[in-house]
């Protein structure tokens, strides 16, 4: 889960770092209100989960409390990479000496988190690994003593020179890792970290992802979840337990296994297909489940023909067949469907099914270019 | 020989009275797995099913039964707890099936567990089956054939689909072992590439990933220095946008970085033969065995 810049900040604030002041407005008139609080010049920016901002002209600079009420009404509304800005940030445009970057994420090769940093901030890091990798610094970090006092000043001064700047980045990366276990993060990014004309050390943006895995046990953190960031299908498919991603395509998945699900995606495509979505029933079988995922499912206008994918192990064949037969006793499947059923209880779902009539198909392969036939109108 | 599991583990299941834990610990009885012990904190001194004794710690379960395995059923809030347990008292084969242990944790686990000698497999894994030997984990018996094929995977039911073409088509499997989803976990592909070079009773390896990471792309360095049995590979996710978690909590495009082109073309230069589809599993195999 992303959390937004505003929220990042309150969290690295709670935790002791440096963070100028700024507040969240979601009308244009309140934007002017903070702005004429912080005196007129400020910076607008948009609060979307989504990298780039500044370049699609949601990030903007006023003098006065009237040009910021004007950026903010401008903002307020617009789409950036088809997610629409309901929040900006309002906050006094700083005078910035310096811009460095401060990340922490989990690493997966050495199993531990790692914290990045870099003099070239204000950027992309992704940018400055792909052109200048030797002005990045990482440091794994042991997670049963956490970052020590002098690997963090060790870091500091590959940032700046002057011994109390680095002592302030070495203090901020200390308390940023602690920030990231106590809130869950997966990633933690401070960029920029900048120098203001009179030496001091602040974070001016911050990025923060939550593990998903973290949000049964902080309730608190799960509270920041911004839903209406995320795709009304993705919400009610989350309330469902189920996991789902919707796709450009027009062959509608519903598979059991994320591998699975994955695979019939690729092979849809393989037969010259492109898929709708990604979705994952999950492990336990249960026949509300898949009335909610064709309930999802057929909510998408795109999609033109359903294919399942269903290879039984936990999953039952006989649960996933009544969920199929129950959902289109409670809403009309305007598309047709392609049904591949095997593994544990195949005869008693195949069975079920038939006296539906409908019927199901054995093997994947089968299955997948089946669907695409009949979405290509091609299907014997 | 097989791989990690065999007639002789002595298995202890933690969380043997859950909703989970008690359905999967028969199906493993009925496979013939030496299924030991029972661990759930409260009910120490019961029997499951009449037959297995239930012990409070798995520090009481080794200490009477002498279990050198265990499986973890628990709910992901005490799985790591579990791990670490399972750990403590020395068993030398932990396989965590739970899904959802927040990745922070694992941080901890896996240096502990690392440093008691104990092989971690999982977490948010299927386990492992040795066909005909043992079963520790919830992969269906039924769809596996002893066989000379060794099979590792990042997936579940994707596992089954492949396991189920190569036990259709006569050929048997060694040893299947999921690895988990996660981001992090205690087994991974080079693990399994050296434990079936050394296996006596494999012939060749299939190999099954997905996005993410660069598990895949290691182990296919390793793959063409140290492994001289044919290998076939899979990577599920060409059609995931970047940036997206599909599902497994591993599964995740971050970047440019993770992506099944660059798996694939990994697995290519290494001489690994790459499937288009699930069904080219055994017609490559055959080819690769000729």
């Amino acid at each position: 889960m992303n959390l937004h810049e505003y929220q990042a900040r309150d969290i690295l604030r709670r935790h002791g770092i440096p963070v100028p002041p700024g507040e969240v407005a979601t009308t244009a008139g309140e934007a002017r209100a903070i702005a004429e609080r912080f005196g007129g010049k400020v910076v607008v920016k948009a609060q979307v989960h989504a990298g780039g901002r500044g370049k699609a002209g949601g990030v903007k600079l006023a003098k006065t409390a009237a040009e910021a009420e004007a950026h903010a009404k401008a903002i307020l509304g617009m789409t950036i990479k088809g997610l629409t800005v309901q929040r900006v940030l309002v906050a006094p445009s700083a005078e910035i000496a310096s811009e460095s970057y401060v990340g922490i994420i989990v690493d997966r090769a050495s199993q531990r988190p790692v914290l990045m940093v870099s003099p070239a901030g204000g950027i992309d890091i992704e940018e400055v690994a792909a052109k200048t990798p030797e002005q990045i610094h990482r440091l794994a970090v042991d997670p049963r003593y956490g970052l020590l006092a002098h690997q963090a000043l060790m870091l500091g001064f590959a940032l700046y020179n002057d011994v109390k700047q680095a002592r302030a980045a070495a203090d901020i990366m200390q308390k940023l890792y602690g920030a990231v276990y106590a809130v869950g993060a997966s990633l933690a990014e401070i960029n920029p970290l900048v120098t203001t004309p009179d030496g001091a050390v602040q974070a001016l943006d911050a990025k923060i992802a939550i593990d998903d895995n973290e949000l049964e046990r902080r309730p608190d953190i799960a509270a920041l979840r911004d839903e209406s960031a995320e795709a009304p299908a993705e919400v009610a498919a989350r309330e469902a337990g189920l996991t789902f991603i919707k796709l450009e395509g027009s062959v509608g998945c519903c598979v059991n296994g994320a591998g699975l699900a994955m695979a019939t995606m690729d092979l849809v495509k393989y037969y010259g297909g492109e898929p709708a979505n990604f979705l994952d029933i999950g492990g336990s079988s249960n026949p509300q489940k898949v009335v909610a995922a064709l309930r999802i499912i057929t909510s998408d206008p795109q999609v033109k023909v359903i294919l399942f994918n269903i290879f039984g192990g936990i999953t039952r064949g006989d649960d996933v067949a009544n969920g199929i037969v129950q959902a289109t006793r409670e809403f009309a499947l305007k598309v047709p469907m392609v049904i591949r059923l095997t593994g544990t209880n195949e005869q008693l779902g195949v069975e079920i099914l038939r006296k539906a009539g409908l019927s199901a198909l054995t093997d994947m392969d089968e299955a997948v270019k089946r669907a695409v036939a009949v979405l290509k109108g091609t299907a014997a | 020989m097989s791989t990690f599991i065999d007639k002789q583990t002595r298995l202890v299941i933690q969380g043997i009275t859950g909703r989970d834990g008690s359905f999967h610990a028969k199906q493993m009885i009925e496979y013939g797995t030496q299924v030991v012990a029972g661990v759930t904190p409260g009910k120490g001194g019961q029997k499951f099913e009449n037959a297995v004794p239930v012990f409070n710690t798995v520090a009481d379960a080794v200490a009477a039964t002498n279990a050198n395995a265990s499986v973890i059923y628990v709910p992901a809030a005490v799985a790591a707890s579990a791990i670490f347990e399972a750990a403590d008292a020395g068993i030398g084969l932990i396989v965590c099936i739970t899904e959802g242990i927040p990745v922070l944790d694992m941080t901890r686990v896996l240096p502990f567990v690392h440093e008691r000698g104990a092989r971690l497999i999982g977490p948010n894994c299927p386990g492992l089956i040795s066909p005909g030997k043992s079963k520790v984990g919830i992969i269906p018996g039924n769809i596996c054939k002893a066989g000379r094929i060794g099979v590792v995977s990042r997936s579940g039911t994707l596992t089954y689909e492949i396991i189920h073409q190569l036990s259709t088509q006569g050929l048997g499997q060694s040893t299947c072992v999921g690895i988990g989803g996660d981001p992090l976990i205690g087994t991974n592909f080079i693990d399994c590439l050296a434990a079936f070079q050394a296996d006596a009773e494999t012939d060749a390896i299939v190999m099954i990933g997905e996005i993410g990471g660069t598990d895949e792309q290691q182990a296919a360095e390793f793959a063409q220095r140290e492994v001289r049995k044919p290998i076939v590979g899979f990577i599920a996710g060409q059609t995931a946008p970047p940036g997206r978690r599909m599902g497994h909590a591993g599964a995740i495009i971050s970047g440019s970085s993770g992506t099944a082109a660059e798996k694939m073309a990994a697995f290519a230069k290494a001489g690994i033969a790459v499937m288009k589809r699930p069904a080219d599993v055994v017609p490559l195999l055959k080819e690769k065995l000729c």
